[in-house]
């Protein structure tokens, strides 16, 4: 399995550089990963991932833009604005978890 | 006597109904299905009605006349399912207790979840074609068509039969070539995907095949409302796409009867056990078709293949065994490609569609991931199929219920 050496700290990765086990993050790698998408974090951009990370903890899945909408009260207008052209994508691999997928 | 309710007699339900009638003892249990609509649609076939090769009769029948002999079939609506005082309330108040439920009530399109949506333009400049007025509303429009913007739209998903929205765009592209319109109509589909498909292996294929047929295909357009006054579809990131005719796949949910009763997700779906088809929830509650959450496709080859592992779980349930873990995802699925030809594919939980030759007696081989007359010709008969083998909730002649590697390519 690939690895990446992000915030000095070295994680295990897939082929896209998603973290594959959540228990290797630290806000400190999510404040590294973010970077390098040319996001700076703020406290709204921390409310999304710690949604993102206690639903994904909860349901095992990630959720979708609907969820993140529904159960975690962002508006899809901010989610957008947060992590501009695909925001689940950047939010997921900020914060550790999976590519969301939209199988079927 | 003990009773076994189903909920819905579309394609999974019926199917449920056929199975279990036959498999249940008649001395013990009791047999009955709930759906307020009086008709079967064979819903593959709204797919044809637009471009005026289907009209409704080759599409309709009475849902009683698939319902077997001994099952008990209510024409009525469904308020709620009270999943603690095991029973089901009906629309006119009635209440219908249930030793075992049986969930079916499938998905459908909800327009008004989109800004803009649903109002004046609603099926005049914007249509659908997953329900019969739509297609038909469709084929209106299309029959006036002298070329101009068309655009297919994939709102969200998952979708029902989510194949459906590129055979229509291509089943489009045949059309305006043949109507003599195709120089004057600009094609476009736009998706919230990354890809034209859900699945990798398939996106490619088809993409390229897009490429070579001028349509253009829009990745991840999220939209976040239409301008129906300026015909335009704006997306969440801020791109505008302008459209003459719009031909959309609204989001789809699960019946408002699953939201009534507590029992869905955010879409209305029913978390189910993706193996064994038992409710997360409450073990005498099992989903099926395209009313489950399962990571499967909401397709009636899958609602089939389904429906045989149901049916051995309902039998152990009522035995007391151990739940059989016999679903593996398995969807196989005719692509109509336009111009006569088809595409076959056949996947399952773990294993993308693969290149290779579908085994079937008699008719096939059919060719897998590849574009022939033969696959065309096998979606065609597959009407009759439905009517006359599926619903019965007899095996398909050669397709086995869990996806078999037999005549495929390794994957590359």
């Amino acid at each position: 399995m690939p690895t990446a050496e992000i915030a000095g700290v070295t994680v295990d990765v897939n082929e896209e550089g998603y973290m594959t086990d959540p228990a290797q993050w630290t806000r400190a790698i999510g404040e590294a990963i973010a970077a390098e998408l040319g996001i700076t974090m703020t406290d709204a951009h921390w409310a999304v991932i710690e949604f993102l990370q206690k639903d994904y903890a909860e349901k095992g899945v990630m959720p979708t833009i609907r969820r993140v909408k529904n159960a975690g009260g962002i508006p899809t207008k901010e989610l957008y604005a947060l992590f501009p052209d695909g925001p689940l994508k950047k939010a997921s691999k900020i914060a550790g978890l999976p590519k969301p997928s939209s199988c079927i | 006597m003990k009773q076994l309710v189903m909920l819905g007699a579309g394609t999974a339900g019926t199917m449920m109904a056929n199975h279990l009638a036959r498999r249940l003892d008649e001395r013990e249990w009791a047999l009955t299905i709930v759906d307020e609509h009086s008709t079967h649609y064979y819903q593959p076939g709204f797919l044809f009605i637009p471009f005026g090769s289907y009209d409704e009769k080759d599409v309709s029948r009475p849902k009683a006349a698939f319902i077997p002999k001994g099952v008990r079939y209510l024409q009525e609506g469904i308020d709620r399912i009270d999943p603690e005082g095991r029973e089901v309330i009906l629309g006119a108040g009635g209440r219908l207790p249930y030793d075992i439920l049986i969930i079916a009530t499938g998905t459908k399109i909800v327009p008004g979840e989109t800004e803009g949506m649903l109002g004046d333009a609603w099926r005049r400049d914007i249509f659908d074609f997953y329900t019969i007025e739509g297609a038909v509303a469709l084929r209106e429009r299309l029959s006036r068509w002298e070329g101009g913007r068309l655009i297919v739209h994939l709102n969200e998903m998952p979708v029902k039969c989510p194949v459906a929205p590129l055979e229509f765009t291509l089943l489009a592209e045949a059309f305006c070539t043949k109507r003599g319109v195709r120089d004057r109509t600009e094609i476009r589909y736009l998706s919230p995907l990354s890809e034209p498909f859900t699945k990798h292996n398939c996106a490619v294929v088809l993409g390229d095949m897009l490429d070579r047929k001028r349509i253009d295909f829009v990745a991840d357009f999220q939209c976040e409302r239409i301008d129906a006054e300026r015909r335009k579809l704006v997306s969440y990131d801020g791109r505008e796409i302008e459209y003459d005719l719009l031909a959309t796949i609204p989001t789809n949910m699960g019946d408002a009867c699953i939201a009534r009763s507590g029992l869905g997700d955010d879409l209305n779906f029913v978390p189910t056990h993706k193996h064994t088809l038992q409710s997360k929830e409450h073990d005498n509650i099992f989903a099926v078709g395209d009313a489950t959450d399962l990571p499967s496709s909401k397709a009636g080859s899958v609602a089939h293949f389904q429906a045989e592992t149901l049916a051995e779980n309902i039998e152990r349930f009522i035995e007391g065994k151990e739940l059989l873990d016999g679903f593996d995802g398995h969807a196989n699925c005719f692509i109509e490609s336009g111009h006569g030809k088809a595409f076959l594919i056949d996947f399952n939980y773990d294993v993308e569609p693969l290149e290779g030759s579908f085994p079937m007696p008699v008719i096939g081989p059919f060719k897998l991931l590849k574009q022939t007359r033969l696959n065309h010709l096998g979606k065609l008969a597959f009407r009759w199929m439905y009517w006359n083998v599926l619903l019965k909730g007899i095996p398909m002649p050669g397709v086995s219920s869990n996806m078999s590697m037999a005549g495929k390519k390794a994957a590359r």
